[in-house]
């Protein structure tokens, strides 16, 4: 995959002193492009493990200095901040992180007898897969639900992540903040000039 | 992130202004005012206005923050998510329902300051659902004595909406002119023209020509995420400042925690949380206003000697009927750029299953609008929805600009196992969370099924291709249901509780059914309806 295949050129922090941005945006995205947070929750075999799991979730062989999504994460763990709501028969945020990360790590040892981080990326896919089914072979998971594990929490926070990066919003074309400015031309085929032009507008992809 | 309290010394942020004051008065804990109300939404702020400007004394206390949307508001998903009630609750039943995200508000103004600022009435009937469609139950009063405060509402919020409504009884025009459509909103449209139905522009809460110091919509796309320039007609920055001014006081950060019974049998005020200290606001009169979820917790909270189940309670209904809107949803690519990101998230509707009777394999209605999720929240429904991950999830999402879609506000029934409880955990302030109890009625997925179908076919109409379909709810309401009879009803129709004289209801909790529309106006209507009728009450000096 070419990042920019879709929107050559287009690059949604150009507009950062234009009008469409304004400073509590820039107070917001500078955080996020400029310092991300350090490990402080997770252990390292932790952060190890989830980062393995994230770069299969949302590969990025395209970039040479990927979307950090790991990182958040942690932060969030450490802060305890989650959704605000979760099922009774789920743990605690922290706990629900830590048990799952355990399972998925005994899952690997179940299955190939070598850590999630030491199989190959068709075999972590495999797995992860497995979870998404419920197809599953460690004990571990009597603690908590596999599927609602990988789709609501890796899945669901992973994407959110990566797709909270102004570096994802240039790639999917997405005009990004647009305060005070907005937005002029609203209909079909319609595009202001601060918009993201497509390379081939017709070409599903 | 850390959140400081922002009223008090005798002023309250402004919120059109950066670092901007107002004046604000103050009443003392031990000072008894007549209405102290908790929760400052759609219901609580209104009535606040309402109650202040015919001169009672008003203290609002608000779990939230107090914003100045210029400020505090950055065009991004992920630190919008401040917005949410994002303490701890836990969802299960067959189908539980998600919480924390839209259907929950945190803050002053409540969830109408994410609120996507639909604003519709009701259908007339539903207030005789039971009565003249067999489903549902009737409410305790009627659309010809709701149309008034409808009217009120819709001014007070100056909606920008069409010169004709296509649906419901006539009435006055909408106080602003209707926004451009956007291309989103024109797919909807359509698909309805080619299917040889009725659509119409949705009437919006969000101002298309500059009102006081609210200047017009810029479409800048982020309506669910908090207006960072006030065009947003939110109770934040119309009821709330007209409540002040009115002399109101709004307390920030104040969680309200038990309500306090006198021996008398009336309430004598709220013990509140605020800046680590538990404190107690005598009252005359106390309104909980925390919508469908926060004010059955502060009833079943507030059980004492009189009433072991909760306050409130001798019906045994405080929690029961919750009700949401179910929100199937269909997605397609089209060949022309979208670009759903521009304008309100919903611009276009179609609410001809909640006028047709004929031709239903269920009772109840829905309507359903044009769509325009931002890339976090369209990522995540993309990869729960599909169960993409990897290089497709990526590749899915470069479609982005090419996507539209049309998603559902579908009536559930009011079943009493459907219902909010007391967990045994406890919240960061010491009190039981709530648990929330949901499961879909074989008629509440039969009404989905139909909304899917239908609605897919009219994507397929407007040019959509491989369509696919996601599940969704939004809006919890009738867990303190208003009615005529104290068996059946926590509250009469004018929200004032059977068993505690003096305690009221004022917010979504007490919709009897939920209607197949977005509830906000209803509420607002609903308050004001309250509001009057209280000083009408005093007047007669029946309080």
């Amino acid at each position: 995959m070419n990042t920019n295949a879709r929107y050559p050129g287009y690059d949604v922090l150009a507009k950062w002193d234009s009008p469409s941005f304004d400073d509590s945006t820039r107070r917001v995205l500078g955080r996020r492009l400029d310092d991300v947070p350090p490990r402080r929750f997770l252990s390292e075999a932790e952060w190890d493990l989830l980062e393995a799991v994230n770069r299969r979730l949302l590969p990025q062989p395209d970039r040479l200095e990927p979307i950090p999504i790991t990182p958040w994460i942690d932060a969030m763990l450490m802060e305890n901040l989650g959704e605000g709501f979760r099922h009774p028969d789920m743990p605690p945020l922290r706990e629900c992180w830590r048990l799952g990360l355990a399972a998925l790590a005994d899952e690997a040892r179940c299955r190939h007898g070598r850590d999630f981080t030491a199989l190959d990326a068709a075999e972590q896919d495999v797995l992860l897969q497995a979870l998404a089914v419920q197809d599953v072979r460690s004990p571990q998971w009597q603690a908590l639900h596999p599927e609602r594990f990988f789709t609501h929490w890796l899945l669901k926070t992973a994407a959110g992540i990566y797709y909270a990066h102004p570096w994802a919003w240039s790639e999917i074309g997405f005009g990004g903040p647009a305060s005070p400015r907005g937005y002029v031309r609203l209909g079909f085929d319609s595009r202001d000039p601060w918009e993201a032009r497509a390379g081939k507008a017709k070409d599903p992809g | 992130m850390d959140y400081l309290p922002r009223t008090g010394q005798g002023r309250a942020p402004d919120v059109f202004e950066r670092g901007g004051w107002m004046p604000m008065r103050e009443y003392r804990d031990d000072e008894a005012v007549d209405f102290a109300i908790v929760g400052a939404g759609a219901g609580g702020s209104t009535l606040a206005c309402k109650l202040a400007e015919a001169g009672f004394s008003v203290v609002v206390l608000e779990a939230g923050p107090f914003w100045r949307p210029l400020e505090d508001f950055a065009s991004d998903e992920e630190a919008q998510q401040q917005l949410y009630w994002l303490d701890e609750r836990l969802t299960s039943g067959a189908d539980p329902i998600a919480l924390g995200g839209n259907n929950s508000g945190w803050g002053v103004g409540g969830s109408t300051v994410h609120f996507s600022m639909i604003s519709l009435r009701f259908r007339p009937e539903w207030f005789r659902s039971r009565s003249l469609l067999g489903y549902g139950v009737d409410w305790p009063l009627s659309y010809e004595e709701m149309a008034p405060y409808y009217e009120e509402a819709e001014r007070a919020l100056a909606i920008s909406g069409p010169l004709r409504y296509p649906w419901g009884p006539p009435h006055r025009r909408y106080p602003y002119r209707e926004h451009e459509m956007n291309a989103a909103g024109l797919v909807l449209a359509r698909g309805a023209e080619r299917m040889g139905v009725a659509w119409s522009a949705v009437p919006l809460a969000t101002v298309s020509a500059p009102r006081g110091k609210s200047p017009p919509c810029v479409y800048r796309g982020f309506c669910n995420f908090g207006c960072s320039t006030n065009a947003k007609q939110s109770a934040l920055v119309v009821w709330i400042p007209r409540a002040l001014r009115a002399g109101a006081e709004v307390r920030d950060l104040a969680m309200a925690g038990r309500i306090e019974l006198h021996a008398n049998g009336l309430a004598s005020g709220v013990h509140y949380r605020r800046s680590g200290q538990w404190r107690f606001q005598r009252a005359r009169n106390v309104v909980v206003a925390g919508y469908a979820i926060e004010t059955p917790r502060l009833l079943l909270n507030s059980s004492c000697p009189s009433f072991p189940q909760g306050l409130a309670n001798r019906s045994g209904l405080v929690g029961t009927h919750l009700t949401t809107h179910a929100g199937p949803g269909v997605w397609a690519r089209f060949d022309e750029e979208i670009r759903w990101n521009k304008g309100p998230p919903n611009m276009a509707v179609c609410e001809h299953w909640n006028y047709t009777d004929d031709g239903k394999d269920f009772a109840g209605g829905y309507a359903f609008m044009s769509q325009g999720p931002l890339p976090r929240a369209w990522a995540q429904l993309v990869a729960t929805s599909r169960q993409l991950w990897g290089g497709r999830l990526r590749e899915a999402m470069l479609d982005y600009n090419y996507m539209s879609g049309l998603v559902a506000v579908a009536e559930t029934e009011p079943r009493p196992g459907n219902r909010v409880i007391l967990a045994d955990e406890r919240d960061r302030h010491g009190l039981p969370i709530a648990h929330v109890e949901f499961s879909y009625s074989d008629n509440d997925r039969r009404m989905q099924e139909h909304a899917r179908r239908y609605m897919g076919r009219m994507l397929e109409a407007a040019g959509g291709k491989d369509p696919w379909t996601s599940e969704d709810t939004s809006h919890i309401l009738g867990t303190c249901r208003m009615g005529d009879n104290p068996e059946t009803s926590v509250v009469d129709s004018i929200g004032r509780s059977w068993d505690v004289r003096n305690l009221w209801i004022c917010d979504g909790s007490l919709f009897p059914t939920s209607g197949g529309v977005n509830p906000s106006l209803t509420i607002q209507a609903l308050a004001c309806r309250i509001g009057d009728r209280i000083r009408t009450l005093s007047a007669r000096g029946e309080l």
